[in-house]
């Protein structure tokens, strides 16, 4: 059996500052090294200055992954020589002598399948090296300093993923969990890192480290268990060590180096004195923490009748459910919730287009109303989402300048038919043998309206002509 | 115009306009290039002080409000940053390293109006206690200068006992402040772990270490101690101090109070036979005093220099990593250098005991060995702050020699490490139980001073004063032959 394990790295991207100091979390937007200060790059005599938010946030995190909570935590010092870590040590959080890390032994389900988290840590992010010329062997390295200290949580798991499709639910699952919660963007770059540990039966654990992003995380472990099952089959014996993931390649490489082995000399970070997490801190957390995705996604379907499929959807992504929450009402709810899952999912499927996005919640109502009273159609409605999303219009305006209202009047509608049937005289006849070719009709009528024809009055006239 | 004034009345003089504050920071200056030279207590002198001296006197000449210290020059050791000048810890690694902020302790100085006139030497990045180990040459004592003025802050004991400066800031580790105190004839104060802010020290081992007072009387201590303690934002580890003002009822005396002698530190082999007389010389004057003194025993202290020693140097090489030469005493071409020749070479710079450290810093905590030494010394931390703990609960202080002997010649301990260590004895303790330990000069024997060591429990530096000044006002020593 395959066994695989997980240890995610997740920037807690939503606090406004550094774990130990006061710069900016959000580094991204930064020159190299100006968003940094004398304690996150390391300057002699600075302290850190443990950022309570952070405790908070990471608090959240493992409550929702159901781990237990010490009453006190403690942090540590992880000893190593890096460049890009500017004290040479990394503060971050160890279980080695009683459990003072932020969570411990939690648990999650996906898939019916209950997946264990061994440890949750908070600790620091390091800075970043820049090669310059782009490739690793080239004679400058820089480096920047902006990301030393953004706040980390390390998720560590039980190896209980048994093949790569786990790997990649768990990861959905976890990253819609913490963009939920409120503490992370996982779409931002380098937010959400991870390493992973694969072993085949009877053979021994192999680290892969240094994958970039979860996409190639699921390659990554797919490439090492077909390497270790290819080995095995040829009696190759699988040696226990640390391989990195070649990004360009797509494969995994033993790293040489054997200074990267575990030598960390860990001991208690004294600068930090222990935190008391209080449990009424714990309950006033609970209380304001976000409904979890799963009984968010019952919710819609018992009160509102909708779809499982429809609510899964709506429930695990924030941006699609923050929508639901502010344009339904009791009525509408079911046709909101389909009107977000065929309509508007493919026009606002990336960080970017939802950034620019000036779609409104009130949007989707007067849209959803809009059709029920057919002043429009269903066709059409995504042609004035695109117009909403795009100019931020209301309906009306969008009505107004673009003539998208519904032609239901009979009249009208029974000229234009007219028009159709006399043109179309060869498929007229084939409907009247075989009625189900209408649809050929209705689609020319369609064509001539430009969708705004109402399609239920279009066919009945239709049939009544054809007198079918 | 006597530059030996204490701090009280150094404000007093200001006080009653029998000099200004430019004339005395110009005699200062004078003082210190006088005799400077022969003792080395300065890295490194203010080119400022004279002009921030006349703001000074501008100010009280216009009735402006003035901070307590009124233009007092006070000297601070070189391991602590202040804005815009070079912070070396002696050592050549720092040689360029230009502060970019000024650490608190010395901020609430300056906020205070005192004049930092200078930076101190000590030994490199306070590991030692003779200033043997500066990479910018020895300090020397004033007393003798054939004798070292200990260590690690020996720069500024010196610079206090040789009359260049008012009061001085030191750090003490291990005995840091009061080795040289001691041995220099100066007041020397730890306060309790937590009170004073480390913001702007430059870390040794930062679990145990504190900045402090050195001054010429234990009043002065006091002074000083209440411009600098107290919570800051900018070290989580300071609480709120209970004391506001320590020079309140620093007379109240020590009738009635119980003392205990540390037997393992005032009776074992290692205390000279002159420190050993001083010391029995001092329990009686406390008996005189009324205070009831008793022998008593803290069971660990033959083993705290090793505990110490392993968790110094733990700390250190993870507090000393990052001086790798990518960011500090970068001088040389890396081309070509293999991942560990590299980092041997980066490190060349490192003078032989904080090598030794950073050595033993790599071995005591790694993975196999943590059990059998850092573990261990961490064990003896917890049970001799137990011990100490317990014995609060019957005295009100502990008392010892602050070192077991007299100062020593140069070149006369340094090859053998580990009977240096052991000059550590009597002071690591405070350090490992995070307890305030103030050494009061007591007797001058031969030419070289002794210093008597008190300690109170946490928090408890108003009633260490108490006693500090009971005994300070029983002797009457001989004025520094320089
Ligand atoms: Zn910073």
């Amino acid at each position: 059996m395959v066994k695989i394990g997980l240890e995610i790295h997740c920037q807690l991207t939503k606090l406004k500052s550094k774990l130990f100091c006061s710069c900016k979390a959000d580094y991204r937007e930064f020159e190299p090294n100006m968003n940094i200060c004398p304690i996150c790059s390391g300057i002699p005599g600075s302290l850190p200055l443990l950022n309570q938010n952070a405790v908070e946030k990471a608090t959240t995190i493992a409550m929702a992954l159901n781990c237990e909570i010490p009453e006190k935590i403690a942090f540590f010092r992880k000893n190593y020589f890096y460049p890009d870590l500017p004290k040479n040590f990394q503060i971050t959080q160890l279980n080695a002598y009683g459990d003072t890390s932020i969570g411990s032994r939690g648990k999650i389900s996906i898939n019916n399948k209950e997946i264990r988290i061994r440890r949750i840590q908070l600790e620091e992010d390091p800075g970043r090296l820049i090669y310059e010329g782009a490739t690793e062997r080239t004679k400058i390295t820089l480096v920047d300093y902006n990301r030393a200290g953004t706040p980390l949580v390390e998720i560590v798991t039980e190896p209980d993923f048994e093949n790569p499709g786990e790997v990649r639910i768990f990861l959905n699952v976890l990253s819609d969990l913490l963009e939920n919660l409120g503490v992370s963007d996982p779409g931002l770059e380098g937010a959400m890192r991870a390493d992973a540990n694969v072993s085949i039966e009877g053979g021994v654990k192999v680290e892969i480290k240094n994958i970039g992003s979860f996409h190639d995380l699921e390659k990554a472990v797919h490439f090492e268990i077909t390497r270790q099952q290819s080995l095995h089959e040829r009696k190759i014996e699988i040696i226990q060590e640390t391989r990195h993931w070649d990004d360009r390649r797509k494969i995994t490489v033993s790293s040489r180096s054997k200074e990267e082995e575990g030598e960390y000399r860990y001991f208690l970070e004294s600068d930090i004195p222990w935190v008391n997490i209080r449990s009424d801190t714990k309950d006033q957390l609970k209380t304001t923490m976000p409904e979890n995705i799963s009984s968010k996604k019952e919710r819609y379907i018992s009160k509102y009748n909708i779809a499982p499929q429809v609510a899964d959807i709506l429930a695990s992504d924030k941006y699609y459910s923050e929508l639901f929450e502010k344009s339904h009402s009791e009525n509408d709810a079911k046709d909101i919730a389909n009107l977000i899952t065929t309509d508007l999912m493919g026009l606002v499927d990336t960080r970017e287009k939802r950034d620019s996005s000036k779609l409104l919640a009130t949007h989707l109502s007067e849209l959803v109303d809009a059709i029920a009273k057919k002043r429009i159609t269903r066709t059409s409605a995504k042609d004035i989402l695109q117009d909403m999303i795009k100019t931020g219009n209301s309906l009306s305006v969008i009505l107004e300048k673009s003539d998208l209202n519904q032609i239901s009047n009979h009249d009208e509608l029974s000229k234009i038919i007219s028009d159709v049937l006399l043109n179309e005289e060869n498929a007229a006849n084939e409907a009247r043998l075989k009625p189900e070719t209408i649809n050929f009709l209705v689609g020319k009528v369609m064509q001539k309206t430009k969708g705004k024809a109402d399609p239920i009055i279009t066919l009945e006239i239709l049939k009544e002509k054809l007198g079918i | 115009m006597d530059l030996r004034l204490s701090a009280l009345n150094y404000v007093t003089s200001i006080k009653n306009g029998d000099f200004t504050v430019e004339e005395f920071i110009e005699k200062t200056l004078e003082r210190i290039k006088d005799v400077d030279e022969k003792v080395h207590a300065f890295l490194q002198v203010s080119d400022t002080a004279l002009e921030n001296a006349n703001k000074i006197d501008r100010r009280i000449k216009s009735n402006d409000k003035i901070g307590k210290f009124y233009g007092m020059p006070i000297s601070v050791k070189d391991n602590m940053c202040v804005e815009g000048t070079i912070t070396t810890c002696a050592s050549k690694v720092l040689e360029n390293f230009i502060a970019p902020y000024t650490g608190t302790a010395v901020s609430r100085l300056e906020f205070d109006d005192a004049i930092i006139i200078g930076k101190t030497n000590l030994d490199e990045f306070a590991m030692g206690l003779s200033t043997e180990f500066s990479a910018y040459g020895p300090s020397r004592n004033p007393w003798n200068t054939d004798f070292v003025p200990g260590g690690s802050s020996g720069g500024s004991a010196v610079s206090v006992s040789a009359n260049e400066c008012i009061a001085s800031l030191g750090s003490d580790t291990g005995g840091s402040i009061r080795n040289p105190a001691s041995f220099c004839s100066v007041v020397g104060l730890k306060p309790t772990y937590g009170l004073v802010s480390r913001y702007g020290l430059i870390s040794y081992a930062n679990s145990i270490e504190q900045i402090g007072p050195m001054t010429r009387t234990v009043e002065d201590s006091a002074f000083l101690l209440n411009s600098i303690s107290g919570v800051d934002s900018n070290d989580n580890t300071t609480v709120e101090k209970s004391h506001h003002d320590y020079l309140q009822n620093i007379d109240a005396g020590i009738s009635g109070k119980t003392i205990g002698i540390v037997s393992e530190m005032t009776n074992s082999d290692g205390v000279s036979t002159e420190v050993m007389n001083a010391t029995n010389n001092s329990i009686k004057t406390f008996e005189k005093l009324g205070a009831n003194c008793e022998e008593m025993s803290l069971g660990s202290v033959p083993y705290a220099v090793a505990a110490y020693y392993t968790i110094t140097s733990t700390e250190a090489g993870s507090n000393l990593a990052r001086y790798d030469n990518i960011r500090y005493g970068y001088d040389f071409d890396s081309e070509g250098f293999e991942f560990n020749s590299y980092i041997s070479k980066a490190r060349k710079k490192l003078g032989p005991e904080v090598t030794r450290r950073m050595i033993l810093g790599g071995f005591v905590p790694s993975a196999g060995y943590a059990g059998k030494y850092f573990l261990k010394a961490l064990k003896v931390k917890s049970k001799l702050t137990a011990e100490i703990n317990n014995a609060f609960k019957k005295f009100d202080f502990l008392i010892s020699p602050t070192v077991p002997i007299q100062p020593f010649k140069f070149g006369e301990k340094i090859e053998d490490p580990v009977s240096f260590m052991l000059i550590d004895f009597n002071t690591v303790t405070a350090n490992l139980t995070g307890k305030p330990a103030i050494s009061v000069p007591y007797e001058n024997s031969n030419g070289l001073p002794i210093g008597i060591q008190i300690m109170a429990n946490s928090f408890e530096e108003n009633k260490l004063f108490q006693a500090a000044y009971a005994l300070e006002k029983t002797v009457d020593l001989p004025e520094v032959p320089l």
